[in-house]
């Protein structure tokens, strides 16, 4: 009876345990919304989104570093989808079961956490170092390198998902296997490719390490991508750092802007996924 | 023949089904085979450029690189000791951490909680994994820091009935930015994260396999315990490695937290700095070619830390596919 006891009480406080466990972490999950948009909120206002970053103690916004963003990301997007997708097709339809399919893979997981620093050091040497400078080109090929492990991880297991009837009834109608590929299986697929480049987009979309030596930063308007280029993170980091009121709160908005961008992409991406799910 | 003709006439004719033409199949699948090949090459790439922009720091200080804790852009005599020691502190102390409550966050949501809750609270703990890390960095720096010395290093140090082992071991100035707080942010970023994997290996455990268990009459702790955690033990292993690999190379967090001095921290709450956060720091502003090539050095080192890590994570999930 002793022992039962005893057994029931241990129980107990595990699930009790387990429970507080979840709690906590949803505590931070909503502490640190709360402080973004305690401190963040506030300051958004039309400066925001059409004046560019002040000296401290003058009015500005955010605009250089947004719009810095939004070119580098897409930069990064556009070579993360192209060789993403391919990659991954090519794991799933051709050679993902061969020894060097089976390395590919691995070394794909394997840079899908790789540290982001390293990703901006390597693109300093091959492309800032060489061509001496700065620029916009440099920092969206770091942000794609980010974005490629998860856009071909996605793109190979939603492929892999799409039922082998489908292909062969392609192939019975006599098309090549590309064709069914591309105008079959990717179709089919549509939705969960769009996840991954969702999920790739969120990924560098708050990304700081790897811009801070590749496209450097800009406190100016910049379109030219063969310039140093400002983007929202680096703009953050530089301001959350100083000794200035103003930038700090300017930090905040930046942050909380960022936040809702990734936090909004990733909730897409999950209804996007969901819906393909279901049968 | 009258067919074809009359074919012939409206469309140009055609011996093979759309898409079948040999050449357009051979391009396609060489680019697939491209990109593929092109993630490998990126890889490779990094650690290349690596190696080469940190050859003359490993020429110039040779094996004394690690040991040592100088770092002095003046005398240009680097050390990558204090750094490598900090990095691996942090991530450690914030896997100490973070791996109970994943573990806890995980198996309540697979084996306690209604299904129905269980969805949006595991979403909701995600989503804490897609925050960015400079976010976290900002929230460590405004928030947590300052109450961490307020709450808990002052207190903490004005207390004189500690031992003196635990004194030592608190040193440092009250600011809440130190080594300790650093670890904090890491777990916090990196619970999600591992939570999140490790509900995924749980639900890949059958069913009769618990059921077997509860029907033997144990309690949930003992079927927790004794029946799901062994029959994922490898994974779990992967999980751990997965937090660690994770830990070791976040920049932006750390960098905020940490305090950025350099050499060997003295005691939990002494600022330190991590290979990362060092990188972060002092890169774009190298005042030298042997700077800059002591900070690619250090990211040598980084890399094959975490890779090491990675790699071993990744086999041993990869061999839980049952």
């Amino acid at each position: 009876m002793d022992r039962t006891l005893r057994r029931k009480i241990t129980n107990s406080i595990f699930v009790v345990l387990c429970a507080a466990a979840t709690l906590v972490a949803l505590a931070f999950l909503v502490m640190i919304l709360w402080s973004l948009v305690a401190k963040g909120f506030g300051g958004i206002d039309a400066n925001i989104f059409t004046m560019t970053q002040p000296a401290p103690g003058s009015p500005g916004g955010l605009l250089n570093g947004i719009l810095g963003s939004i070119l580098m990301c897409a930069l990064g997007m556009l070579l993360a989808i192209v060789v993403g997708i391919l990659a991954g097709t090519w794991l799933a339809e051709y050679g993902g079961k061969t020894a060097y399919g089976q390395v590919v893979r691995f070394l794909n997981d394997v840079l899908l956490s790789a540290p982001s620093i390293l990703v901006g050091l390597f693109v300093y040497e091959i492309l800032v170092k060489p061509f001496h400078g700065f620029s916009g080109y440099a920092g969206g090929v770091a942000l794609g390198l980010l974005a490629v492990p998860i856009v071909t991880r996605t793109t190979e297991d939603m492929l892999t998902l799409q039922p082998n009837t489908l292909r062969e009834a392609g192939m019975a109608l006599g098309a090549g296997r590309g064709f069914v590929i591309r105008s079959i299986i990717w179709k089919a697929a549509g939705a969960g490719l769009f996840t991954g480049g969702l999920l790739g987009f969120a990924r560098i979309s708050g990304e700081t390490a790897p811009l801070l030596f590749t496209s450097l930063g800009n406190q100016f308007v910049n379109l030219k991508m063969s310039q140093p280029m400002g983007s929202l993170p680096t703009t953050i980091f530089q301001f959350a750092l100083s000794a200035y009121d103003d930038w700090q709160r300017l930090a905040w908005v930046g942050a909380l802007l960022i936040a809702i961008a990734v936090l909004a992409v990733n909730i897409v991406g999950r209804l996007v996924a969901r819906e393909t799910h279901r049968p | 023949m009258n067919a074809t003709t009359m074919d012939s006439e409206t469309a140009p004719p055609r011996e093979t089904a759309p898409g079948q033409s040999e050449l357009s199949e051979t391009i396609f699948r060489g680019l697939c085979f491209g990109a593929a090949t092109l993630l490998m090459a990126a890889l490779a790439g990094v650690v290349i450029s690596l190696a080469i922009g940190g050859w003359p720091a490993f020429k110039q200080f040779g094996f004394g690189f690690f040991t040592s804790s100088a770092w002095n852009p003046v005398t240009e005599d680097y050390g990558a000791a204090g750094p490598i020691v900090g990095t691996v502190v942090t991530s450690v102390l914030a896997l100490v951490i973070a791996l109970p409550l994943a573990v806890g966050v995980s198996v309540f949501l697979v084996e306690f909680c209604p299904r129905n809750i269980a969805k949006p609270i595991a979403v909701a703990v995600e989503l804490l994994a897609g925050i960015p890390s400079i976010v976290y960095g900002m929230w460590g720096l405004f928030v947590l820091a300052p109450w961490f010395a307020l709450h808990v290093q002052l207190p903490l140090m004005t207390s004189t009935s500690l031992p003196g082992w635990f004194q030592a071991m608190i040193a440092g100035i009250p600011n809440g930015a130190n080594i300790f707080t650093a670890s904090l942010i890491l777990a916090i970023m990196i619970l999600p994260y591992m939570s999140a994997v490790f509900r995924e290996l749980l639900l890949t455990i059958p069913s009769q396999v618990r059921e077997a268990a509860y029907g033997l009459g144990s309690t949930n702790f003992e079927v927790v315990s004794k029946v799901m955690i062994p029959y994922v033990r490898r994974g779990a292993v992967g999980v751990v490695m997965l937090g660690l690999g994770r830990a070791l190379g976040e920049t932006m967090a750390v960098t905020f937290i940490i305090g950025n001095s350099h050499g060997f921290p003295h005691s939990l709450f002494d600022s330190g700095s991590t290979i990362a956060s060092t990188i972060a720091n002092e890169f774009a502003e190298a005042t030298s070619d042997m700077h800059t090539s002591a900070l690619i050095a250090l990211g040598l080192v980084l890399f094959i830390l975490t890779f090491a890590v990675l790699a071993i994570a990744r086999l041993l999930l990869a061999s839980e596919k049952h």
